[in-house]
């Protein structure tokens, strides 16, 4: 790349397409083609057809309902969905929203390797990790993974071990897990 | 129905999951012919965005088959080929009429400040992707548009997201004949961006990366000047010097929430998520657009907060424009540019592989490995 010869600028009428979509107008709102504001639309209160909840959807507080159409997959479950629904009790503006959602997402994976061994299904880390790729295109990759994961799989022995322990003790070590 | 499965950062696998159901009376269900791997993808696949539950199923960029319909269908019936625009779109709201397709109002529950995204986590509305065999399809009235009986398939799944987003890059950008356009990031969307910004009539378009293989391929693909950033020192200055000291007109960021650079944006937008990942090349494209000139946002940063130098933004006078692609708004022209040949989507397409193997795609794509540029995950079902 560091060779600048090979970037020499070519004539751009040469460029098939060159122009076709040129557009002096494009001022700065114009991907909003039909601009107008609330108060000019007389139906900006009109709904669609609603979808029925027959589950628990977390809402944001910015709006006054559930949308007219929601998805369905994986509602809050377990400690995951406890601090979730805590979550959803502050705004978007609010990082009382935001980092324990982070922390939620944290301890569903925690709460989904114990789902899968409770299941007596052992996760292959590697395969999911995908492995085999930095094996065949990355081998130095592969081998720092290889000892990330080693880690990991200890790290969760060690947590489903003392599943069963009081909760107090488990919980710190579901943040010693995380910091892996 | 096979489907890929998140299980967590970094860890994805695919398994047999129910099938959809019609849940609304504008839903359909489609049958899964392609779906790619998006570098969207990646954000949720680092567990970078909040509320990404164990189990979702992702993916946005999808065409297929509709085999089912709710009651209140009109537009497609069962049989009918479509694309499946990445948003998910009521068509009726005050957003959707003013041709807001990636903002709508009606699609996601769980956030305002942004639409509904299939298989986007559930701060984009929860709703299960289409890297699987089957997918539920709702207000299958607005989004799905039906594919030309000459289109190949391959093409068509890149205009769900890849095309338009793109094209809308450089649309945002306010190009005027003859500006100079710098693109950052040669991923998919970046070198369609590039390409685009000469349908705008751009005088000189220059992308930059640090993957010397993407950055080739720009060079012949969208007709650009391409430069590692990581070999001409400060990438500012470096513009600044190209462009007369003056900056360019317009500047696009196609990187997003994993941009690398920076340490300090690295460690605490990536690391750390101190930030919504980390805005490097936002940062960049803030200092080295010229005063009064326009950034356009495409690469995708999380809910929170990021690090940028505002304050330049202001004492600059710039103006600066980002969306969420309105995918169902650009399909008409965009096909139209596809069937007279002006854009060949399908040339992006480097890696096709089994969606058994998500879990070695998702690897490749992230880690860019053997010269990845786009992957497509081809269900059991999709019997091309
Ligand atoms: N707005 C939308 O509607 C929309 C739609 C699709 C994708 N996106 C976003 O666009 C971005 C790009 O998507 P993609 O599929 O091309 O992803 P990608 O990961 O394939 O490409 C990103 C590229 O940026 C490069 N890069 C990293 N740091 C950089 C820096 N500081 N400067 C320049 N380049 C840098 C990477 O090497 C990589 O090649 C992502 O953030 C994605 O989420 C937005
Ligand atoms: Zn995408
Ligand atoms: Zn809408």
């Amino acid at each position: 790349m560091k060779d600048n010869a090979i970037n020499t600028p070519i004539d751009p009428k040469q460029i098939k397409g060159w122009g076709i979509d040129a557009d002096p107008k494009n001022d700065p709102t114009y991907p909003m083609r039909h601009r107008m504001n609330v108060g000019e639309d007389p139906d900006s209160k009109h709904r669609p057809t609603l979808q029925h909840v027959d589950e628990e959807v977390l809402k944001s507080i910015e709006r006054p309902n559930v949308s007219a159409v929601f998805g369905t997959p994986e509602p809050p479950r377990g400690l995951s969905g406890l601090i979730r629904r805590q979550a959803y009790k502050y705004s978007e503006n609010q990082y009382k929203h935001w980092l324990p959602m982070i922390l939620a997402d944290r301890v569903d994976m925690i709460e989904g390797v114990l789902d899968d061994l409770a299941h007596g299904h052992v996760p292959n880390i590697f395969a999911e990790r995908g492995a085999k790729m930095d094996w065949k295109y990355n081998r130095s990759g592969f081998f720092t993974r290889l000892a990330t994961i080693s880690l990991l799989t200890a790290g969760t022995i060690v947590l489903f071990s003392g599943k069963g322990k009081n909760k107090n003790k488990r919980s710190k070590k579901q943040r010693r897990y995380q910091d892996l | 129905m096979l489907a890929m499965e998140y299980r967590g950062p970094k860890r994805v696998r695919a398994v047999q999951k129910p099938m959809p159901e019609i849940k609304h009376p504008q839903d359909a269900i489609v049958r899964v012919l392609r779906a790619c791997i998006c570098g969207s993808d990646l954000h949720l696949y680092n567990g970078n965005i909040p509320d990404t539950r164990v189990g979702s199923t992702f993916g946005h960029e999808f065409v297929g088959e509709i085999v089912e319909i709710g009651p209140d269908v009109t537009k497609v019936k069962v049989g009918d080929r479509v694309i499946v625009p990445f948003n998910i779109a009521c068509g009726e709201c005050h957003f959707c009429r003013q041709g807001m397709f990636g903002n709508c109002h009606e699609s996601n529950t769980e956030a305002t400040a942004v639409g509904a995204i299939f298989g986007y986590s559930h701060t984009a509305g929860g709703f299960d992707g289409g890297q699987a065999e089957y997918a539920r399809v709702p207000y299958a009235n607005v989004g799905p548009v039906i594919i030309p009986p000459d289109m190949d398939l391959d093409d068509a799944v890149l205009l769900t997201d890849v095309v338009p987003t793109g094209y809308q890059g450089a649309e945002m950008a306010g190009i005027q004949t003859g500006d100079t356009v710098v693109v950052f990031g040669a991923g998919p969307i970046g070198i369609m961006a590039a390409r685009c910004a000469w349908l705008f009539g751009a005088g000189r378009v220059i992308i930059l990366d640090k993957e010397d293989y993407r950055l080739e391929f720009a060079r012949n693909y969208s007709y650009c000047e391409a430069y590692n950033f990581q070999e001409i020192g400060d990438p500012v200055v470096f513009i600044k010097k190209i462009t007369d000291w003056m900056g360019a007109d317009c500047v696009i960021d196609a990187v997003g929430a994993e941009a690398a650079g920076n340490t300090l944006q690295t460690i605490t937008g990536r690391k750390l998520l101190l930030q919504a990942g980390s805005a490097t090349a936002l940062h960049w494209a803030i200092n080295s657009v010229k005063k009064g000139g326009i950034v356009s946002i495409v690469g995708v940063y999380g809910p929170t907060d990021n690090l940028i130098p505002i304050g330049n933004a202001m004492n600059k006078g710039l103006t600066i424009r980002g969306n969420q692609t309105s995918v169902k708004r650009l399909l008409p022209r965009l096909i139209e540019h596809v069937q007279n040949g002006i854009i060949n989507p399908k040339g992006l397409i480097t890696h096709r592989m089994p969606l058994e193997e998500v879990a070695d795609g998702y690897r490749m794509f992230s880690d860019k490995l053997d010269n990845c540029i786009k992957t497509v995950l081809m269900p059991p079902t999709a019997n091309q």
